[in-house]
Order: structure tokens, then sequence, then C-alpha cells
């Protein structure tokens, strides 16, 4: 097992490494600069001198393979430099947002277990009835809905129902207040996403969640459960759902993964200021160095999450032993 | 011969008179078997009727702005009320079709056949070039796709075209993943090897002997990719990175106004949205009824 970890944790370099490439040469690819935005990206007539000297202070002028040498070798060190926009470290505006971005994926990841084990479970326990119907229909809907065209109704429902209510319409709060700070408007303001994206994440667990119960369901151990007389629900918890839990798991995975850097279009509804919008705001500035960092930030994430799921499904399945 | 079996095909076989009654028997068949996935193909078929015939049916000039009666409630002459600048609705919503069935239908076409080629040349060569090649695709997926597509986006900047090519790239690992897995267990099938001992080349054996056995999970990552085809191009053109004004589409028309009048004018950001959620709805319900269908073949050859 340790072996194996090792090997794991050693095949992650090349394809990180490969994401490395990747994305540094695809920022090079987009016309323009940062320093052609920022001098004369109003349509301003600049010297192109001017443009030159800021070129060279970005060490935008340097040989490609030596700008990427460079940058490599300080992620190693953990070190992801400066944006090239607003000239902060990027360890520190990828701070200032991450927070938020972690607590809306967690809390979506929360919805969605709340919501898929249970309705999953139903749905497959009832299979061919009308709750596995609207269960069905439930997370097909939940695929199909666009999550940001979600929010908007959410926010147009909060202001009609406050307005019925109150009188006054309310609106979630804009400013982000850290949970420990005052929780009540910190959820307040983060609830909302978590529900427009949660409902698209849980359709999918559902579904996940029905198809590998009934799969289970069909196994002889389970008729061996159910001839010797368990009750049912013992039979669901104890048996079933421990050995369909694998598909769900890689689904929770994949999806949180994804939530991280994936929340590019919720956040820009709620008009939260997290990492998907800084994501689209440093590709808007050709801030490469941001950028490039919040690629390798996703990147990471996602490689860690497929590792930790192998990890989990061997710790669930004794009989799956990697060598 | 995979192909000829498959109910899509059949669908629109519907069409074309030559194929005669035992097609048209076929497609009854199978919808009787999955009454939610006729019922999806059925819509899918309404909104490609809609978007080839856009405009015989809208009742206004989709781009055609008025402003003596902007946001208009819905009402006998805007079913669906009028946006911002007076244009109908209704009218744009029919048009829109248009952009989201182009760029669903052949970012999707395009990503699964490209992945298909790779898919199988790389699990036919093995080897070296089966690894690197594998490796790229690990790259290439560890991007979320709506991050891929934003930069390829940024690249070649906005427009429909682009916006094609930026939903393409990110299908193509997804399917050359799947279909190397099943060309890898047709590679070791009898009749590849008497194919070569017949002196056929690679080009040959690759394209005839081991694609057509391949294409049931290459079509079921088709159906799959149209409904997230058109998810994706709404999402890019709501953040004003996809479809451009004042070309009519859906996620464009959730943008900016619809959000800001949202209150005043609620049918602005209610229909757009309605139209993205019901066409996705029945890609999908029709894209499982076609996995369904090509599942146990699926089963038998892997």
């Amino acid at each position: 097992m340790t072996r194996y970890i090792c090997k794991r944790l050693l095949l992650m370099i090349p394809t990180l490494l490969g994401a490395a490439v990747f994305v540094f040469l695809l920022m090079r690819l987009i016309p323009g600069d940062v320093c052609e935005l920022r001098l004369a990206g109003e349509g301003a007539y600049v010297d192109e001198k001017a443009i030159q000297i800021c070129r060279e202070q970005a060490g935008l002028t340097r040989p490609l393979a030596g700008q990427f040498v460079d940058w490599v070798w300080g992620l190693a060190r953990g070190d992801f430099g400066v944006s090239m926009w607003t000239g902060r470290p990027i360890a520190y505006e990828i701070g200032l947002r991450f927070q938020l971005s972690l607590q809306v994926a967690v809390m979506a990841t929360l919805t969605a277990i709340l919501l898929a084990l249970p309705l999953g479970t139903v749905a497959a326990m009832n299979q061919d009835t009308w709750l596995d119907y609207g269960v069905r229909a439930f997370s097909i809907a939940g695929l199909a809905t666009p999550s940001f065209w979600l929010g908007i109704l959410i926010i147009l429902a909060l202001l009609n129902v406050t307005q019925a209510f109150w009188g006054t319409p309310w609106m979630p709060p804009i400013q982000y207040t850290p949970i420990w700070t005052d929780p009540v408007a910190n959820l307040s303001q983060l609830v909302w996403p978590a529900l427009a994206t949660g409902y698209r994440y849980s359709a999918v667990a559902a579904r996940m969640t029905r198809s590998a119960l009934l799969e289970v369901l069909q196994e002889d151990y389970i008729r061996t459960a159910r001839a010797k007389g368990l009750v049912e629900h013992l039979i669901i918890n104890r048996h079933a759902l421990k050995n369909a839990l694998l598909p769900v798991v890689t689904v929770f995975g994949i999806e949180f993964a994804f939530l991280i850097g994936g929340l590019v279009v919720t956040e820009q509804v709620f008009n939260l200021n997290g990492l998907g919008k800084l994501f689209v705001e440093s590709v808007g500035n050709h801030d490469y160095t941001l950028t490039q960092a919040l690629v390798m930030l996703v990147a990471l994430v996602f490689v860690v999450t497929n590792f930790v799921i192998d990890l989990i499904y061997a710790w669930l399945d004794p009989r799956i032993r990697y060598g | 011969m995979a192909l000829s079996e498959h109910p899509g095909q059949a669908a629109h076989a519907e069409t074309s008179d030559a194929a005669g009654g035992g097609a048209l028997r076929r497609v009854a068949t199978w919808a009787r078997r999955k009454p939610l996935g006729a019922a999806g193909a059925v819509i899918v078929l309404g909104m490609l009727l809609v978007a080839l015939l856009a405009p015989l049916i809208a009742p206004y000039d989709p781009v055609r702005n008025a402003f003596d009666r902007m946001h208009a409630p819905p009402s006998a002459a805007h079913w669906f009320g009028t946006d911002q600048f007076g244009r109908d609705v209704l009218s744009r919503l029919v048009h829109g079709a248009r952009t989201a069935l182009l760029v669903g239908l052949v970012a999707s076409f395009l990503g699964a056949s490209a992945g298909l080629l790779l898919g199988v040349a790389s699990a036919y060569f093995g080897g070296r070039f089966d690894l690197l090649f594998q490796r790229l695709m690990d790259i290439l997926m560890a991007f979320p796709l709506i991050i891929m597509a934003l930069a390829i986006v940024s690249i070649f900047g906005t427009g429909t075209h682009n916006v094609i090519a930026a939903i393409t790239v990110p299908f193509i690992p997804r399917c050359a993943r799947v279909v190397r897995a099943s060309a890898l267990a047709v590679r070791q099938l009898p009749y590849i090897d008497a194919a070569r001992a017949c002196g056929f080349g690679h080009a040959h054996i690759m394209l005839y002997h081991v694609t057509p056995n391949v294409m049931a999970p290459c079509l079921i990552m088709l159906t799959a990719f149209l409904g997230q085809a058109i998810l994706l191009e709404a999402s890019l053109s709501y953040l004003g990175l996809g479809v451009q004004e004042p070309t009519p589409a859906w996620g464009l028309m959730l943008q900016g106004g619809a959000e800001e009048y949202a209150e005043s004018a609620p049918w602005m950001a209610i229909f757009p949205g309605l139209a993205i959620t019901v066409s996705v709805f029945a890609f999908n319900l029709f894209g499982d009824a076609v996995r369904d269908t090509l599942d146990p073949r699926l089963r038998s050859t892997g």
C-alpha cells in the first residue's frame, strides 16, 4: 500500500508538469499582453517604448524557456510569484477569495449529500413507482437547469417573497463576512449560491446513488440477508449502501474538484468575489502569472482528489488492493 | 454494423422514405419501450423544426430595436414580452434555437469524431504512443470543462465559431478515453489478426474493422455531449464570452438586462432559462434512452 501511494504521488508530477507547460503556452497564445492592455487598453496612443519598458519590467521579453523554468522553480518552492496586473503577491490575491469559494463548495457538497443520498436510496428501494419517477425527474431536471438561471430565479423569488411579507424587498448582502465574525450575515449571503450549485450537484449524485444501489441490491449477499430475515432498513444501511457508495464517492470527488474553480458562472450571478471571478478577471487582464497560478491550483485539486478517491475506494472495498 | 442498428439513425431514416416501413416500425417499437426517450426525441425534433423555420415562425425581427415598447409585459402582440431594447422575446428565443442547435450539434459531433479517431488510433498502436497519448489526455482532463472553454475563447476571441471550438476541444479527451477502452478489447479479437493476415493496411483496419465496433460508446458520448454543449454555450454567452450581441442566443438573453430588470420585467429572465432547461432536458432524456439501448452490446464487447 505504501508503495502504491508513493507511486501515485510520483505520477502526479508529470501530469502537473504537463498542465504547467500547457497553460504556460496557452496564455502566451492569447493576442496582446498585460502591458499593452494596461497602457493602451482604452485605445489611447502610447509610445511603443513605454510598452517595451513595461514588458521588460514584467520579464516578458526574456526567452520563454527561462520564464518557464523560473516559474516552475518558484511553484516547486511554493512561491506563486506576483500578479502582473495588481502587483500584489498571488498567494495574497488567492487567499482573499479562497475562503469564500471553499465555503460555497463545502456548503454545496453538504446540500448534495443531504439531498442525494436519501433521494437516491428512496428511488432505488421503490423502483418504478411514482417516488422513483419523481426522483428521476428531479435529477434529470437538475442536470438540465443552468445554475446561473437558477441563481437568477432564487434572487427573483427572494425579492418577491420578502416584498410580499415585509413590504420591502430584501437582497442577500454583497459584502463577504467570515463565518466566525457574523454567522448570520455570512450564511444569508452564501446559502443561495450553495443551493443554486448544490441542486445540479445533488442531481448527479442522486442518479449515481440510485443506479449503484439498484445494482448492489441484485447481489447474492443481499438475498442471503433477506433470507435470514434481516429488517429491510438494516439490509440497506449495513449491507447495500456501503458497497453502493463507491461510485457515489467518485461523483462527489469529481464534482468537488470542479466546484473549487468552476463556480465561475454562479459567482457572477450572486456578485461574489471568489476564485471563479478572479479567474475570469485575470484571463481578461492577460495576467499570465495569476491565471497560471489559478489553473495550477485547479489542476492540483483535481489530481489530489482523484488520488484520494482511489484511497477511499481501497478503504471502502476490501477486495480492492493496490500493489 | 452497430451504426445501422442505432435507434437515432433509424429516427432520422424516418424522413427518407427509401428506408420503407421497416425503419418506421423499429422506431415505433423503440418509442414504446422508451417513452421518455421518445418524448425527448420529439422535443428535439420540434426544436430542429423551430430552428430551421425560425424566420417563418418568429413574429418579429429578433434584432430590431423598438424603443417605443421597451419592457412590455407578455401580451397578445408579444407573447413573452419585450426586452430592454423593445425586442420581442419570443422572436429572440426562436432564433436563439438556431444558435443553440448549431453550437450544440457541431461541437458534439466534432468532439466525438475527433475523440473516436484518436481513441481508436491510441488503442490500435498501443505501446509508447498510447502511453504518451494517455498522459496528454490526463492533462487535458485536469481542467474543468468551463475553464478550458474560457481559456480557448480568450485565445481565439468570442463569436459563434470560436465558441464551437472552445466546446469541442474539452470534449475530445472525454470521448477518446471511453473509445480507447472499448477499442483495446476489440483489438484483441481474432478478426483483427485475420484482417492483418489478409494484408490490409493499418488505416483500413482501424477504419473498417475497429471503428464500427466501438461506435456504441462513441454514440453514447455524443448524445451525452449534446445537452452539455448547449449548457456550456449558454454559460459562455452569459459570461459575455460566447456569442455576441445582437445575435440572439439564450445565454446572452439572460445577461445584463435580464438580471438588472429581473424584478420589474421577470419575463426577460424566465423564458430564456426555460428554453435552455427544456432543450437540455430533452437531449438528456434522448441520450439516456440511447445509452440504455446500446449498453447491452457494450457489456458483451467489453
